[in-house]
């Protein structure tokens, strides 16, 4: 590695333009600042190391934005009583929600167009509420935007059993301000909402919430 | 099989990055030329690998390959051919194989050219290139792979984002990529130039060109995302501060401040650690823009995995800044100046004005986009920092921006006599008071955009006046009047190319302004037959079409235009319904004009077809946007051009 600090490297390419109305420029390798040790050395020694620490905070405010969801806007619907619906089910017959009173409900809105988390967490749903059905939870499902023979072909793709329906004009999904699929609500046994998630759900979420509403009505 | 090939090359291109990385380092530091070599040849495999990973997935999308993963999310069987090859950049993981193959093109290249002339930065160079790669290969195989396989094979795919399906989004991201990547090249010259101890002015001169071409393409970039938004999104806006759009103009900020800065260090050996702060921070500033950019975390809703690609991101930001800095820091004693600031009123102390200004805009964009984070973090609190806070702050920057535009380049380095800036100043800010005064008797108000054209009247006159200076001169020695002009652009390519680009700019800035001042728009509902009027348009309502295209359904309104009672054309606004979209797209038509664009927006509509509501739009002097555009490519290719020997 080369000692001295090389600077007099071809530097001189302006255009001649630069030079128009120009005092000479200092002579190669100019003697200023080389060699002499200007006065604030000792401040210099450790005030440099400021440089790359004060990037530290910026990384750990980046780091807490990378594990956060921009999008996990807090619904309002939170804490509220769950909108009532009563759904018209794909193998005949009718849900409502005021029957699941007493009963932990996890209504679930899908479509099946909506590539790869509904396909993702249909496999979840169906074996939770296998597990959990005679436990007092429902799981509901509420296809919306779809055609019959899509949505039918999903059901059975992914063996589902638990009770779905279609949301004819979306009204269900209007009610519960849904945004996009999959979405889901967890409704305690009093009948409020009490998680929304968006995105698909993971059987770690799915039991989580599900015990923890269990644990809370008994 | 071809998920598997795929995720083959990419996993062995990263296994030689890294090789090639640690193989030129070591090189450089024992100074074996054998090891160079080696990591010269891994470089030339690594290009080879990641354009055939390229290929396949361009093979696997045109045959609607669904087994790959990334294919079937970001495609489906009704996706036009061309856009099913530009799929391949519609999210992160194919923009990142993009990103990587443009880096080992820029690899390559820098191989071809300064393998023996650059012999001390040259393997440090490419250690950094090649390091770099290996970050984004392992991007390609652990986090974010593209090659992933998905069983069970689906029928069909989700489809590209339909937002996307545009002219302007097939360039826009290349564009955007090619300015992003650039700046790796004075990034990494700057590294050599701190492993080496060699932080002179070299690494400036050898990348000033790399600088300028990647400067461009970011410019470019951020038009066309621009452009895109103006003609796709149909809220008859180019620029709303949205984070995703802050994301790449944050790098150009702190880009034009390094662009300028450097002529400081060359002139005056000055600025050494500022100039090594800015392209670090426009390095870290690009790799963070690609993350926020693709990442989906900011863009496409519900595909959102928590993953942990961000923690890649971040740890590689930590390591570019941290990094970076820290050998700043280490070699700090070989960054004094060897030259001292001499007075306020000099070239010096207006670029460095530029700069603080450049970076101060910097900043406030980068609070502006991390605020909502931070109040969130410590307060709890979700808020959002909208286009108000943005303009407060920026508007006066920019200003101030325009005005050192045309003080530095003619202002005298050193310490400027009053003989300089009465030659030089005097009949431009004649010129801009004028043109304000005038602007004012012509009746407008508004104080601001009255300054704003003074400014760029004022800056424009300072650069026609050096112009026809110089023209003058060379006439009196003799030529005549073309090939006098022609050779003082040719000569002078890099002084002339720069007034070029700062002529592009100002008229850009009086398109922003125009658009902002005097734009009018109005919505309303028609019944069939019916017309409304605004700013001289008369725009009727002829009914309504319905129509089924290849991968969705659309209804397109008739409407049928005149303007001061002549006919003027029929207009054809229109709504798209994507299956897989819960809402349906808009597809605006609009008139495009040197003064006014007349824009067209439909809203909701009856079924029947009896009714329509429509957003009509006068959007004043838009046009001047894309234009300095236009000028701003004939200087940045000017200011490249090869520089002349001088006798």
């Amino acid at each position: 590695m080369s000692a001295r600090p090389v600077s007099e490297g071809p530097a001189n390419v302006d255009s001649g333009a630069f030079e128009r109305g120009l005092s000479p420029r200092n002579p190669p390798g100019g003697g200023i600042g080389r060699g002499a040790k200007p006065p604030s050395e000792g401040i210099w020694r450790w005030g440099k190391w400021a440089i790359p620490l004060s990037v530290v905070p910026l990384l750990i405010l980046l780091a807490y934005g990378f594990r956060t969801d921009p999008r996990a806007i807090p619904s309002p619907l939170v804490g509220r009583p769950a909108a009532p619906f009563s759904l018209a089910l794909f193998d005949g017959g009718r849900l409502s929600l005021n029957d699941l009173k007493g009963k932990v409900v996890v209504v679930n809105f899908w479509a099946s167009w909506c590539y790869p988390a509904c396909y993702e967490e249909a496999p979840v749903l169906e074996g939770g509420w296998r597990r959990y059905k005679d436990r007092g939870v429902v799981v509901v499902g509420v296809d919306i935007q779809d055609t019959e023979e899509a949505a039918r072909k999903f059901m059975k793709q992914f063996s589902i059993s638990f009770p779905n329906g279609p949301d004819p004009g979306g009204k269900i999904s209007v009610d519960y301000g849904v945004y996009g699929v999959p979405e889901t609500f967890f409704i305690d046994r009093t009948g409020r909402i009490r998680k929304k998630h968006v995105g698909a759900v993971t059987e770690t979420l799915f039991t989580g919430e599900v015990e923890r509403l269990l644990k809370e009505g008994s | 099989m071809t998920p598997e090939i795929g995720y083959a090359l990419t996993a062995v291109a990263l296994g030689l990055a890294l090789y090639g990385s640690a193989a030129a380092a070591v090189g450089a530091q024992r100074g074996r030329p054998a090891l160079i070599q080696s990591s010269q040849h891994a470089a030339l495999a690594i290009f080879v690998l990641i354009a055939a990973a390229m290929l396949l997935l361009v093979y696997a999308f045109l045959t609607f390959d669904f087994s790959v993963r990334y294919v079937a999310t970001n495609t489906n069987r009704g996706t036009p051919f061309y856009y099913r090859i530009t799929a391949l950049w519609g999210a992160l993981e194919g923009s990142i194989i993009l990103w990587s193959w443009m880096l080992s093109l820029f690899t390559l290249l820098i191989i071809l050219r300064y393998r023996s002339r650059q012999p001390e930065f040259y393997p440090w160079v490419l250690s950094v290139m090649l390091g770099i790669l290996a970050f984004f290969l392992l991007v390609m195989t652990v986090p974010a792979p593209p090659f992933q396989r998905l069983t069970p094979i689906p029928p069909d795919g989700r489809g590209l984002n339909p937002l996307l399906q545009d002219t302007g989004m097939i360039t826009h991201p290349v564009a955007l990529y090619l300015g992003f990547t650039g700046f790796t090249v004075p990034f990494a010259f700057a590294m050599a130039a701190l492993m080496t101890g060699k932080t002179g002015d070299e690494w400036i001169t050898v990348t000033r060109r790399w600088t300028i071409v990647a400067w461009y393409f970011l410019s470019l970039g951020l038009l066309i995302g621009g452009w895109w938004s103006y003609h796709v999104l149909g809220w008859g806006g180019y620029w709303a501060w949205d984070p995703v759009e802050n994301a790449a103009f944050m790098p150009w900020l702190t880009g034009t401040a390094f662009l300028h800065s450097v002529m400081i260090q060359e002139r005056r050996r000055i600025l050494k650690l500022w100039n090594l702060t800015l392209i670090i921070l426009t390095f870290g500033l690009t790799i963070f823009g690609t993350f926020l950019t693709r990442s989906g975390i900011l863009s496409s809703v519900h595909s959102f995995t928590q993953g942990t690609i961000g923690a890649f991101f971040l740890g590689f930001i930590a390591l570019v800044l941290l990094g970076g800095f820290g050998l700043v820091a280490a070699r700090g004693d070989r960054l004094k100046a060897q030259g001292e600031l001499d007075s306020v009123v000099s070239r010096e102390s207006a670029f460095l004005l530029n700069n603080l200004f450049l970076v101060a805009a910097a900043f406030t964009v980068f609070f502006g986009t991390v605020f909502p984070l931070l109040s969130e973090a410590i307060r709890g609190v979700k808020v959002s920092v909208g286009a108000p806070f943005f303009n407060l702050v920026n508007i006066p920057i920019f200003l101030a921006l325009i005005f050192l535009m045309g003080v530095g380049p003619l202002i005298a380095w050193r310490r400027a006599s009053r003989e300089n800036l009465r030659r030089n100043f005097l009949w431009p800010v004649v010129v801009g008071v004028a043109a304000a005064a005038f602007f004012r008797l012509l009746g407008v108000t508004h104080a601001l955009a009255l300054l704003c054209f003074g400014l760029v009247v004022f800056v424009t006159a300072t650069i026609v006046l050096d112009f026809y200076r110089a023209t003058r001169a060379r006439l009196r020695s003799g030529e005549r009047l073309l090939p006098a002009m022609g050779g003082l652009l040719v000569r002078q390519n890099r002084r002339y190319g720069g007034f070029v680009v700062h002529l592009g700019i100002l008229v850009i800035a009086l398109g922003v302004l125009g658009s902002n001042a005097w734009s009018v728009q109005s919505e309303t509902t028609l019944n069939r037959g019916e017309a409304f009027e605004i700013a001289g348009y008369r725009v009727r309502f002829d009914g309504l079409a319905a129509s089924e295209e290849s991968n969705h359904f659309k209804v397109t309104g008739t409407f049928t235009v005149a303007n001061n009672g002549q006919p003027l054309a029929v207009m054809y606004p229109a709504k798209k319904f994507y299956p897989q979209e819960q809402t349906p797209i808009a597809y605006v038509d609009y008139l495009m004009g040197l003064r006014e664009d007349l824009y067209l927006v439909l809203g909701d509509f009856a079924r029947d077809g009896s009714q329509a509501t429509i957003k009509v739009q006068v959007n004043r002097m838009v046009t001047l946007i894309w234009l300095g555009g236009l000028i701003l490519t004939l200087g940045a290719a000017l200011a490249i051009l090869p520089e002349r020997k001088k006798a």
